[in-house]
């Protein structure tokens, strides 16, 4: 039952990227052109999200399991620190220079987009880059908090 | 600031806004997990047991979504992608991206959605540096080069 939901789930979350126009780096880059002819369709693609996973994170925070009888996963840090705020940062700066976030840049990368597998390769290394960094950082005995 | 008319889509926007927020939704409930995906395919890079499965069959199922979205979808829901960016700009780019989601714990999925739909200071906090970082980028690309 996990597998089939998690698939389906996976199916839904790609068909909205698509609808809502967020595959398009064209209208990403549209709305963060503040200054430039603004197209503001991101603000409504949050705001439909928000104002739906409102009501499903309110009954979730209710709950002790997950619908499945499994456990239910919520984020516990609460930490706004440097590595949240440095991080965000980058991943701001990649997502403006390209107009790709991680969703929209697969589902472009599975729909045929030769840039898009450019960007997933690199954002493939970039991500293993972190796991080395990381790796280090435990090892010399200065975990981090994580997530 | 002028609103760019012609390619503003707010049905559409809203519409698909709203196919996200289910998701989310229904993989919290169902699942008991954040729809993050930069954590969801940062997890399978160093793969831990017991812990793959449910990454790849959400993934499975986001790489299928274009197929099933070229069979249903009407032909003017369907457009041409505007990629302005060169290969170099898009390497670095997706360096930054890899980096700065994984060192910042979330994306525009897990911070963005998920985050604010849980109304998270944290979230709330790494999605207004995303993209004030968004903003200032587009600004200076428009400005300098």
């Amino acid at each position: 039952m996990n597998r089939i939901s998690e698939f389906f789930v996976g199916l839904v979350f790609g068909v909205g990227l698509m609808l809502s126009g967020m595959t398009d780096p064209g209208k990403v880059i549209g709305f963060l052109n503040l200054a430039g002819p603004w197209d503001p369709s991101l603000a409504l693609v949050m705001g439909g999200a928000v104002a739906v996973g409102y009501f499903g994170f309110a009954v979730a925070k209710r709950r002790s399991s997950n619908l499945l009888g499994g456990a239910l996963r919520l984020p516990t840090s609460n930490a706004i620190d440097r590595r949240l705020l440095l991080g965000s940062l980058l991943f701001g700066a990649g997502w403006g220079l390209a107009g790709f976030c991680p969703g929209p840049a697969l589902v472009s990368m599975a729909a045929g987009q030769p840039k898009a597998l450019v960007f997933v390769l690199a954002m493939l290394a970039g991500m293993a880059v972190f796991e080395v960094l990381e790796r280090g950082l435990y090892r010399s005995g200065a975990a981090p908090n994580k997530a | 600031m002028s609103i760019d008319w012609i390619h503003f889509t707010p049905w559409t926007a809203l519409a698909g806004g709203i196919l996200l927020g289910l998701a989310a939704s229904a993989f919290v409930l169902i699942n008991g997990r954040i729809l993050g995906i930069s954590g969801i395919l940062g997890g399978l890079l160093v793969p831990q047991k017991g812990d793959t499965g449910w990454r790849v069959a959400f993934m499975l199922g986001l790489l299928v979504a274009p197929l099933l979205y070229a069979a249903l979808a009407p032909a003017s829901f369907i457009t041409l992608p505007r990629i302005d960016a060169g290969t170099t700009r898009i390497v670095l780019a997706g360096v930054l991206v890899g980096v700065g989601t994984r060192y910042g714990s979330g994306c525009t999925s897990g911070h963005g959605v998920c985050g604010m739909s849980r109304l998270s200071p944290r979230s709330l906090a790494a999605t207004a540096s995303f993209m004030v970082a968004g903003f200032v980028t587009v600004f200076a690309l428009r400005s300098w080069l």
